[in-house]
């Protein structure tokens, strides 16, 4: 593993500990070390079933709610273990925002989405609840096309629009860390692009873990991009250094395409 | 070469509606005959299941027709300020205008209203107690059961469906009828009350398994949402589940309601049979379906009583009609807003 020393000397915002992941008896993940910088954008690539979805399942702690699952290993934000005892999941997951493969916006008005984790969290103060839904708008890039119609249904809008829409209920909460699991695996490429725009306009405020497929868009919007495989992690460097020069053999031959 | 003549001719086929080049077939004369023969047997099946499949609307549409048409002679004779109530005598003499089923007595009397309130009575109460008692199963099923306890649960739910009513009437027969009267000191040991207890163990499982199937067809990913925001479990089952599944919820409480009250055997023996117009569930009532299943046996065809029976028979059918109606609207509504 070659964990370039920039990396290292940005401030770390999630500390993930020679983490092991089962789903029943079958091992996801494999000893997985890494640390997360806070205020940019990591990437996590690599082929199908690799174990990036899980990775970032496994620091919000999202994974298990549908399966059974067990670790070995830690997380740790801020310094502070996820998976100890002590652990308020409500707190954790409101600290770490997600944005989910599939746009899944509530079948709900626009507002309600977006206010749904405020009011969840006991913001009850109208201008306030007001100023949050354009703020958060703004910043998924998406206030122009809905100020008008913010008491409509969410599923009226586009794919994009709707990925775009749950960007914003995520930041809506105020979030520290915000996790994409293949934000765009969904969407065509005008609502991708927007997407990523969105992105590049987020990643100087918050820590930011994006999964994707796509290697260009790994190398569009990352600082630094993580290569999995077979549950192990094979390479972690700056975005650059991944895409020009990679020291293993095994990353070279994903993103010149000979598998995966 | 074979395969490779074969092909073309297997890709006409499928597609009826073009006119077949006689050409071809000219060409080639041993194909034709195969060519033929999986016409009319992919023609035969496919009237074949449409038969089948249009024999549903096709008896509904008999059934209907025959009942209305009985029930429409009941109008002839029977005016419909008699559906309502009768003058009578009291037993003083005087003159009241009352609300009776007499159909057999010297001046048949034919108000509606007592049969309506007792099927009421009983449907309205069964659809209450198997709405709290169905929905809560159903979404302990969907929501907070684990794999094995659903597995093991969910058969057991569905088979109280699948007890002969006949059994159930039995038993509110002879064991609720008791605990009733002994918890209530009810006047009637047989009553609307008790008959509502019995049909809500034929409609729970309704509720229950129509529930669950409502929870269950809500998006994963919606609950992975609603966790991602931070919500608690509770939180998201009442902020974003059971909303997201309201319409199938409430479909499956309007069609166990047109179950109630198309149920005939456990109110025919549990209910007292006794055609009171009456607001009071601990009285004995008597249901449109007690009505038609004890009398109909009774009353020589063609005879007033006998179109009377009928004419009953189309409001119930109607009412039900009415209910499942609305019910599969509603369910349709929570597929389009979903997005299913």
């Amino acid at each position: 593993m070659n964990t370039a020393a920039a990396i290292q000397s940005d401030p770390c915002k999630i500390e993930v500990k020679s983490l092991q992941y089962f789903y029943g008896k079958e091992q996801a993940l494999f000893d997985v070390s890494m640390s997360i910088p806070d205020k940019q954008v990591t990437a996590i690539i690599g082929p199908s079933g690799c174990g990036k979805s899980t990775l970032i399942k496994a620091i919000n702690r999202i994974g298990e709610i549908s399966s059974d699952i067990r670790i070995k290993g830690d997380v740790l934000i801020d310094d502070a273990s996820v998976y100890g005892k002590s652990v308020n999941l409500v707190e954790l997951r409101r600290r770490v925002g997600m944005v989910f493969q599939k746009p899944n916006p509530f079948p709900k008005s626009i507002l309600e989405n977006v206010l749904f984790g405020p009011k969840l969290h006991g913001v009850s103060d109208r201008g306030r609840l007001e100023e949050i839904a354009e703020n958060s708008l703004k910043k998924a890039a998406l206030w122009n096309e809905v100020k008008d119609k913010l008491s409509k249904s969410a599923m009226e809008l586009s794919g994009g629009q709707q990925q775009r829409l749950c960007i914003a209920r995520a930041l809506a909460v105020d979030p520290e860390v915000l996790l994409m699991d293949e934000p765009c695996s969904a969407l065509d490429p005008i609502g991708t692009a927007k997407i990523e725009e969105t992105i590049e306009s987020l990643q100087s405020q918050y820590c930011i873990v994006i999964v994707t497929h796509n290697m260009q868009q790994a190398a569009r919007v990352s600082r630094s991009t993580a290569f999995f495989m077979k549950g192990k992690i094979i390479e972690y460097d700056e975005t650059e250094k991944i895409f020009t020069t990679p020291a293993e053999k095994l990353t070279e031959d994903y993103i010149t395409g000979r598998f995966g | 070469m074979e395969q490779l003549v074969q092909k073309p001719l297997v890709a006409q086929s499928s597609n009826l509606k073009e006119p077949s080049p006689r050409a071809s077939r000219r060409e080639n004369h041993g194909l034709r005959d195969f060519h033929w023969r999986q016409r009319f047997r992919e023609g035969a099946i496919h009237v074949f299941l449409a038969v089948n499949g249009y024999l549903a609307i096709v008896l509904i549409g008999l059934i209907f027709l025959f009942l209305f048409k009985e029930g429409f002679h009941a109008l002839q004779t029977i005016k419909p300020m008699q559906w309502i109530g009768n003058k009578t005598l009291d037993f003083d003499g005087r003159e009241v205008f009352s609300f009776v089923w007499q159909p057999l007595s010297n001046t048949p009397k034919y108000s509606l209203l007592p049969l309506l309130s007792g099927s009421f009575l009983v449907a309205l109460p069964a659809t209450f107690f198997s709405t709290l008692i169905g929905i809560g199963c159903g979404v302990y099923l969907a929501e907070l059961a684990s794999q094995r306890t659903r597995e093991i649960l969910k058969p057991i739910v569905e088979l109280l469906a699948g007890i002969p009513t006949v059994v159930i009437g039995f038993l509110a027969l002879s064991v609720l009828a008791t605990l009733v009267q002994n918890f209530f000191h009810t006047h009637f040991r047989l009553n609307a009350f008790v008959g509502a207890l019995g049909v809500s163990l034929v409609i729970i499982p309704v509720i229950a398994s129509m529930t669950e199937d409502a929870l269950r067809a809500v998006p994963n990913e919606l609950r992975e949402a609603s966790y991602g925001l931070g919500a608690t479990r509770w939180e998201t089952l009442s902020k974003v589940i059971l909303p997201a599944g309201v319409s199938g919820i409430s479909a499956s409480i309007l069609l166990g309601m047109g179950r109630a009250l198309g149920e005939t055997m456990i109110v025919l023996m549990a209910t007292g049979n006794a055609a009171l117009f009456t607001g009071n569930i601990f009285s004995s009532v008597r249901t449109m379906t007690a009505t038609i299943a004890s009398e109909l046996g009774s009353s020589a065809q063609g005879s007033e009583i006998y179109y009377a029976l009928f004419f009953v028979g189309s409001v119930l059918f109607t009412i039900t009609f009415f209910i499942n109606l609305i019910s599969e609207v509603v369910v349709e509504r929570m597929r389009r807003r979903l997005r299913l």
